[in-house]
């Protein structure tokens, strides 16, 4: 049947996974769940102690066997050495979907080898992709329940008292392992810097952990957080930054106290940094950021420009270092972004700024599958954001090399166009037609060059031609899982030619 | 023969090395004025012919969306030009910029090989445009003869790096050493009825300095600037924006000249300030630059 996004999904897979289609933003809103609490072993004995030698012990103690869960932070991004570490029993990652090994993954989304294994049919059972909150929601209400959690702590005392900042792995902040802390049956702490107890002020509690292994080495540190990426010197970014700013300083919640979210990408960067100019001159404090930080975001708050960072990961050492100032605070993936929680964080959203490797004439995007089929992308945080921020701005170029990035559909469908509210690209602003207030103010404002997406796609085609579709097989490898649970599209195999 | 595009605006002129397709695909999102697509020096000696081969393919195929293209051939010392003209004739630019032009005969010379292109590949006479790069002390001293060589040729530009290694002095910065060749080349062009436009600022890093010397330029009378990075395009046009009040002057004097014409009466005041027909073509370009700059939504 099709979903509210006019994707197809096959009975079949309804079936397989339980799931319903997506129905559109606010389908469950105020609809009563129950949340899913795990089996645990108490540590009642004051004599026991919670060390063990190898990760090949923790997994007896955990009686690892077959067909059991296990679940993996990613705050040590490009550096992370604990997943390969744990799954080396047998061999590297990639083989293991091939050899069955591993029969399901489910992430926010894989690139390189991984992503490739499971486009080309590797991998046995489905992958499933999930946005960061849509991954707290599967958790925390028991649709994915975690048996061991393996979470790589960059210092961790004896009893298990987690924290993300010091030791040689410094990734700042343990946000998106929070939840696997509380809902896991079992959890192995895995950490290069054992400290003295007790390790407070603990970002993942002792009242969680069962057992701390001590490795050599959880993660290598040029690769976790890099140094400051330096200034785009990319005209074309500059520009998408320059429009994307004027949006934003152009609607109606540019005001003091705006709450503002961006990404890692150099045209989000120097967006911000445009931003804080204006912020200078009309004398307009940002009340919170929130998200992935970035050294442009940290600076708002160093400079007294922003109240408040609100931190779910880091991406350079000068937002882990920014984690000394009071107002910048550590929160959990739930509170975040979890999308059936009581609310969170990003339903306080003004404004986010995204990017994306496609967008259509409906305004929904794709982060996940590259156009030529193959997994390539993360969701991350973008549906969730998108869909609660108040202006959901996507940064996109008009054209990705020779592939038209603005097009009739989208190969896969990620977050909804119902999110989405203006589409920045080199050639001109296209609104959300749905948002006529935005639209109206920016008209008035005569600030950007606007376009209606159809004429973006329209001149995308005619500089590149319209690209036939990409060829598929039938056999659905993937599911990408809108923010609450629901199927918002497949992923098929690719057709090898 | 008339072009209608002799006087266009002409702020900015952004150079493209046609070697590399990927800058010549959609420079006009920058929105400059003109922009200058080089088989000269930016393409290496043993891909000239890839550069043509672009530069043909982009010019036939790419809607510039009102961009001026200009194409920088190679120069007369070279066996290279009267190829580079019949690929940039036949593929469809608006005009041919020489390279080190140092007399007037060297335009007449280019003229020939247009006129020659514009009937192989039938286009109409006159259709292609010139403008001639003064590289050397010889260039800038005949500057005046060469404005006036060709009904085709609409304007003059300063080649700041070759013409100072002829002077045998180092680009300071401050533009001492182009203070002589600006001023002349400036009056020679008013003198023949044609543009003047500055070298390039090369220095990336030193937007303060390229923006002093795009006030310094501006004010001499220059009618624009070479540019090297699509960074630099904002800043010229930021300049050559008319303020507010000239622009409302400027309307005022064209509209009170068209009425007071057909009264028949040929001096009047403005503001205060006496009026004639001389002000005429200055206050029209006031506003052709002001509408370029979104500045003027008036009915002129």
């Amino acid at each position: 049947m099709k979903n509210a996004v006019g994707r197809e999904i096959p009975e079949e897979i309804i079936e397989i996974t339980g799931k319903e289609p997506f129905q559109g933003n606010y389908y469950r809103d105020d609809k009563p769940i129950t949340l899913h609490g795990p089996t645990i072993r108490p540590v009642m004995n004051n004599q026991k102690s919670k060390l063990v030698g190898s990760i090949r012990e923790a997994l007896e103690k955990c009686e690892a066997h077959d067909g059991m869960t296990v679940s993996f932070h990613h705050h040590f991004r490009e550096g992370d050495l604990i997943v390969n570490m744990v799954m080396k029993e047998i061999s590297a990652l990639v083989p293991m979907i091939e050899d069955g090994t591993i029969t399901n993954i489910e992430s926010s989304g894989v690139r390189g080898g991984i992503g490739e294994a499971i486009s080309k049919g590797k991998l046995k059972g489905l992958a499933i992709m999930r946005s960061h909150g849509g991954r707290v929601r599967s958790i925390a209400t028991g649709e994915s329940h975690i048996d061991i959690a393996f979470i790589g702590a960059p210092t961790a005392d004896d009893y298990g008292n987690l924290r993300g900042i010091g030791g040689k792995a410094d990734c700042g902040v343990l946000s998106y392992a929070i939840v696997d802390g509380n809902h896991a049956d079992h959890c192995v702490a895995i950490t290069d810097c054992l400290v003295p107890y007790p390790n407070f002020p603990a970002h993942i509690s002792q009242t969680k952990v069962d057992y701390v292994c001590v490795v050599d080495e959880i993660g290598i540190p040029s690769k976790i957080a890099t140094g400051a990426a330096k200034p785009t010197t990319d005209q074309r970014k500059l520009l998408m930054a320059q429009y994307c700013t004027d949006v934003v300083v152009n609607t109606p919640w540019f005001k003091d106290g705006f709450s503002y979210q961006t990404g890692v990408g150099g045209a989000s960067i120097a967006s911000t940094q445009y931003l804080a100019d204006i912020m200078r001159e009309r004398n307009i404090r940002m009340g919170f950021g929130v998200g992935g930080l970035t050294k442009a975001m940290c600076k708002l708050l160093e400079d007294g420009m922003a109240d408040v960072m609100l931190d779910v990961q880091d991406f350079d050492l000068d937002a882990v270092k920014s984690l000394k100032n009071v107002n910048h605070h550590r929160i959990p993936a739930a509170v975040y972004a979890n999308p059936l929680n009581k609310g969170a964080v990003v339903n306080k959203l003004d404004y986010v700024v995204l990017a994306s490797l496609e967008v259509d004439v409906h305004f929904n995007c794709n982060v996940v599958v590259g156009s030529d089929g193959m997994i390539t992308g993360a969701q991350g945080g973008h549906p969730d954001t998108a869909q609660g921020a108040k202006c959901a701005i996507v940064i996109c170029p008009l054209l990705q090399g020779r592939i038209p990035a603005i097009c009739t559909d989208v190969t896969t469908v990620t977050t909804p166009g119902e999110s989405i509210d203006v589409v920045v690209t080199d050639y001109g602003v296209a609104v959300n037609p749905a948002r006529p207030d935005i639209l109206k103010a920016l008209k008035e404002a005569d600030c950007v060059p606007l376009r209606t997406i159809e004429e973006l796609r329209d001149i995308a085609y005619s500089i590149v031609g319209e690209p036939d579709k990409v060829e598929f097989e039938d056999r659905i490898v993937g599911i990408i899982e809108a923010r609450d649970g629901t199927i918002m599209d497949v992923v098929r195999q690719i057709k090898e030619v | 023969m008339s072009n209608p595009n002799k006087y266009r605006l002409r702020r900015t002129m952004m150079f493209l090395n046609c070697q590399k397709p990927s800058l010549i695909k959609d420079p006009y999102v920058y929105k400059p004025d003109s922009i200058m697509l080089d088989l000269e020096d930016a393409v290496a000696e043993r891909e000239k012919d890839a550069a043509r081969y672009s530069l043909y393919h982009a010019l036939q195929e790419i809607d510039y969306r009102g961009v001026e293209r200009v194409v920088r051939i190679n120069g007369l010392d070279t066996n290279l030009w009267r190829e580079d003209i019949r690929c940039a004739v036949a593929g469809g630019c608006d005009s041919i910029r020489i390279p080190k032009t140092e007399t007037a005969d060297d335009v007449r010379t280019v003229e020939y090989a247009i006129a020659e292109a514009e009937r192989e590949f039938n286009r109409p006479e006159g259709s292609v445009l010139i403008m001639a790069a003064l590289e050397s002390a010889r260039g800038v001293i005949n500057a005046m003869s060469i404005c006036d060589s060709s009904e085709r040729l609409f304007g003059i530009a300063l080649s700041g790096g070759d013409y100072s290694k002829d002077l045998q002095v180092p680009i300071s910065g401050t533009g001492v050493e182009f203070m002589g060749a600006r001023q002349h080349m400036v009056i020679a062009a008013r003198a023949a009825k044609v543009q003047c436009f500055d070298t390039v600022w090369t220095n990336l890093d030193d937007m303060e300095g390229f923006r002093r010397e795009t006030e310094i330029i501006h004010s001499m009378g220059f009618d624009g600037k070479s540019i090297v990075n699509p960074r630099q395009i904002p800043v010229v046009h930021e300049i050559y924006t008319p303020s507010e009040k000239s622009v409302i002057f400027a309307e005022k004097v064209i509209k009170e000249i068209d009425t007071k014409k057909a009264q028949g009466i040929g001096v009047f005041t403005v503001d205060g300030k006496m009026i004639d027909i001389a002000f005429y073509d200055g206050a029209k370009r006031t506003i052709a630059l002001a509408k370029a700059s979104g500045v003027y939504k008036g009915d002129l």
